[in-house]
């Protein structure tokens, strides 16, 4: 039993890790404008589906990725430009529901460009399991974890140390007050948008030859990235990390020790559990309401 | 005076009831097609809207079936139950069609069996699951095999091997739950052993936690009953945690793409499969194999790669011009009797022979036990 643990371990902080790096671009747009994006997990998809058909037309898997990144910012900067932006000072509502006919949008056109089937991106280092004790891990799994980590530290270098990522924290405390300052908020939501949309390609990137893609593998990373979001607090990056591993180790704990059946059940019942008695996460800023 | 008036009435009259004849006789026959376009089981509907478009048409060229042309008309029901009631109420009443093809998944067929069976019109179904004609359903017919056969096929090669002991791992789609519930039902009758019963949801991305726990239990071969990407997941998963066990995988996944996923990790993977991608394997003598041959170069020269999805609805439009063909017209209670009395009917699942008790007609030799080997599907003996 206590080496199947370990697998059950391994396994769930890969699969959190999948979930970590969707979430981490939720918290990201949710500190510049309050809008849970709804197009994150098509964001996801992009980045892997333009990779798998840029590596298809030839290039080699560094290049494809990386125009592949280039192409899902823009498609991000673009979705601000004309779909967010003109709907500024709108309420926050209308706004999301925004980024959700933003996804139908995409995931439409990723039908049409790619069909219906799922694609498969080979994994970068070879398929042959890395043994652990008793214990497995794909390679795919390292670049996964590596990945993981260095987005995070890059996001969390990028919000405590720089110029641009601290105006951005400053828009998510107070818009109005980041305006007198001199930060232009417009600038600032592209930003948060075009980052959000190259984290989210990344991730897919990183993920695609171990979740395999299709136009709809948005839909369920989404709803998992925004649960490990929630569940760490929405708006903090380093929350939505915590609560994709958590969430990742529960669903694989719940697999193996209780029953495969009930695994997402497992999931979402700590997901309600923790926003009945913290209704704001486990690390998202207690927001006191000035009366 | 007067005759030559009724005469010259009598002859208008006889005139008018002729034209009217004529113009009944150039009425198309209407076929009805409902089927999963759009939605995850859009791997379904796709290529059987093409056979059907692409058969109609050569049908139409070759001046028709019984002197009229035929019209299609088709639906999308995107795999939603109601929204398929919706499509065969549209066909019904709206296009007036005279027989229905469709119900891509069994979920679509089971909702629209009341309204085919109020409107008495007959359907035949392009749906695996075995509910759809176990008990049978006067009007409704159907084309694949049934998942009852998939697994008979799997335990008997089983046996031959020598295995008794299986683990199972299932998703939560209505394919896998059918099959499921067939597994159990067949095992005591094969004197199967089901010793680990897993499930997993369909769009994970990670079936390692119910693979190790197969892997502690006692079983000789795991049998995975799924469709869509997952099957691919569970078998490279299974390779991933150096379990050796022979893998068994349904029809569910016949097609090129589960290969490409699954990678190197398909190898050795049994499973049964229509004969349609062992064609070129089958021995010259065996009677389906023209009929197969033309119906892939046919597919593959206008589409791009067969699969068998589509070919049950080659199946299906088949049986109906055939049966039309022998009522000499399209009244639904004859077409219906008709459709019942297919024999010897070679299709692209099997050769078909249909009797009041069994609308699907096929036997669970229709299904072939084929091997991944090198990449390609190889047919086992």
């Amino acid at each position: 039993m206590p080496e199947q643990l370990f697998q059950f371990l391994l396994t769930g902080i890969t699969v959190g890790s999948l979930y970590a790096l969707v979430g981490l671009g939720f918290a990201l747009i949710y500190n510049a404008s309050d809008v849970v994006n709804f197009a994150q997990g098509e964001f996801v998809m992009l980045g892997a589906m333009l990779t798998i058909a840029l590596l298809g037309a030839g290039l080699p898997l560094p290049l494809a990725a990386l125009a592949a990144t280039g192409l899902t910012v823009l498609v991000g900067l673009l979705l601000e430009r004309f779909a967010i932006e003109p709907a500024l000072g709108a309420p926050v509502v209308s706004t999301i529901i925004i980024t959700i006919g933003a996804a139908i949008f995409l995931r439409g056109a990723a039908l049409l460009l790619w069909g219906k089937d799922f694609h498969r991106l080979p994994a970068f280092s070879g398929d042959a399991p890395i043994q652990l004790g008793s214990a497995t891990l794909l390679p795919q799994s390292l670049w996964v974890l590596g990945g993981t980590a260095l987005l995070v530290l890059g996001v969390r270098f990028f919000f405590e140390r720089t110029r641009p990522g601290k105006a951005l924290l400053a828009c998510s405390y107070n818009r109005t007050a980041a305006q007198l300052v001199g930060i232009n908020v417009r600038v600032m939501l592209r930003l948060a948008y075009g980052l959000s949309a190259g984290l989210g390609a990344l991730a897919g990137i990183l993920i695609a030859p171990i979740t395999f893609s299709s136009y709809e593998a948005g839909v369920m990373l989404g709803l998992k990235g925004f649960s490990a979001a929630i569940v760490g607090g929405m708006g903090n990056p380093m929350g939505a990390v915590v609560g994709g591993l958590l969430l990742g180790v529960l669903e694989s704990l719940g697999a193996g020790l209780i029953s495969s059946g009930y695994k997402d059940a497992i999931a979402f019942l700590f997901v309600l559990m923790v926003l009945f008695f913290e209704p704001t996460g486990l690390f998202g800023h207690k927001v006191a309401e000035r009366v | 005076m007067r005759s030559g008036w009724w005469r010259s009435m009598s002859a208008a009259a006889l005139l008018l009831w002729g034209g009217l004849q004529v113009a009944s006789a150039m009425e198309p026959i209407r076929i009805g097609a409902f089927l999963t376009l759009t939605g995850p089981s859009a791997s379904l509907g796709d290529p059987e809207l093409k056979t059907l478009r692409s058969y109609i048409a050569d049908l139409n060229a070759k001046g028709g079936v019984i002197g009229r042309t035929i019209e299609l008309h088709d639906c999308d029901t995107g795999g939603n139950a109601q929204q398929a009631i919706a499509c065969v109420k549209r066909l019904i009443e709206q296009d007036r069609v005279d027989l229905l093809i469709g119900g891509s998944t069994t979920g679509d067929t089971m909702a629209v069996i009341p309204a085919v069976e109020q409107a008495r019109i007959p359907l035949i179904s392009l749906a695996g699951g075995i509910e759809i004609i176990d008990p049978v359903k006067h009007w409704v017919f159907k084309t694949p095999h049934t998942d009852r056969m998939a697994v008979a096929k799997i335990y008997a090669n089983l046996r031959k091997r020598g295995l008794t002991k299986v683990a199972l791992i299932t998703g939560d789609g209505g394919f896998d739950q059918s099959g499921r519930a067939q597994l159990h039902q067949l095992a005591p009758q094969y004197g199967i052993a089901i010793v680990a019963d897993e499930t997993y949801g369909n769009q994970d991305a990670d079936m390692t936690a119910q693979l190790a726990r197969i892997k502690a239990s006692n079983a000789q071969a795991i049998i995975n009953f799924g469709f869509g990407q997952a099957p691919a997941v569970v078998t490279r998963d299974a390779k991933q945690l150096g379990i050796t066990l022979p893998l068994y995988q349904s029809h569910g996944v016949v097609s090129q793409s589960f290969i490409e996923q699954a990678g190197a990790a398909a190898e050795g993977v049994r499973l049964p499969a229509a004969a349609l991608v062992v064609a070129e394997q089958l021995p010259d003598a065996n009677p389906q194999k023209p009929v197969l041959l033309a119906y892939k170069r046919r597919y593959e020269s206008q589409y791009g790669p067969v699969s068998t999805f589509g070919g049950h609805a080659y199946d299906g439009l088949m049986i109906a011009v055939a049966a039309i063909r022998r009522a000499g017209d399209v009244d639904k209670a004859k077409l219906r009797d008709e459709i019942e009395r297919t024999s010897g009917l070679i299709g692209v699942a099997g050769v078909f022979e249909m009797t009041p008790e069994d609308h699907v007609g096929l036997n669970a030799d229709a299904f072939r036990m084929v091997e991944i080997h090198n990449g390609s599907w190889r047919l086992l003996p």
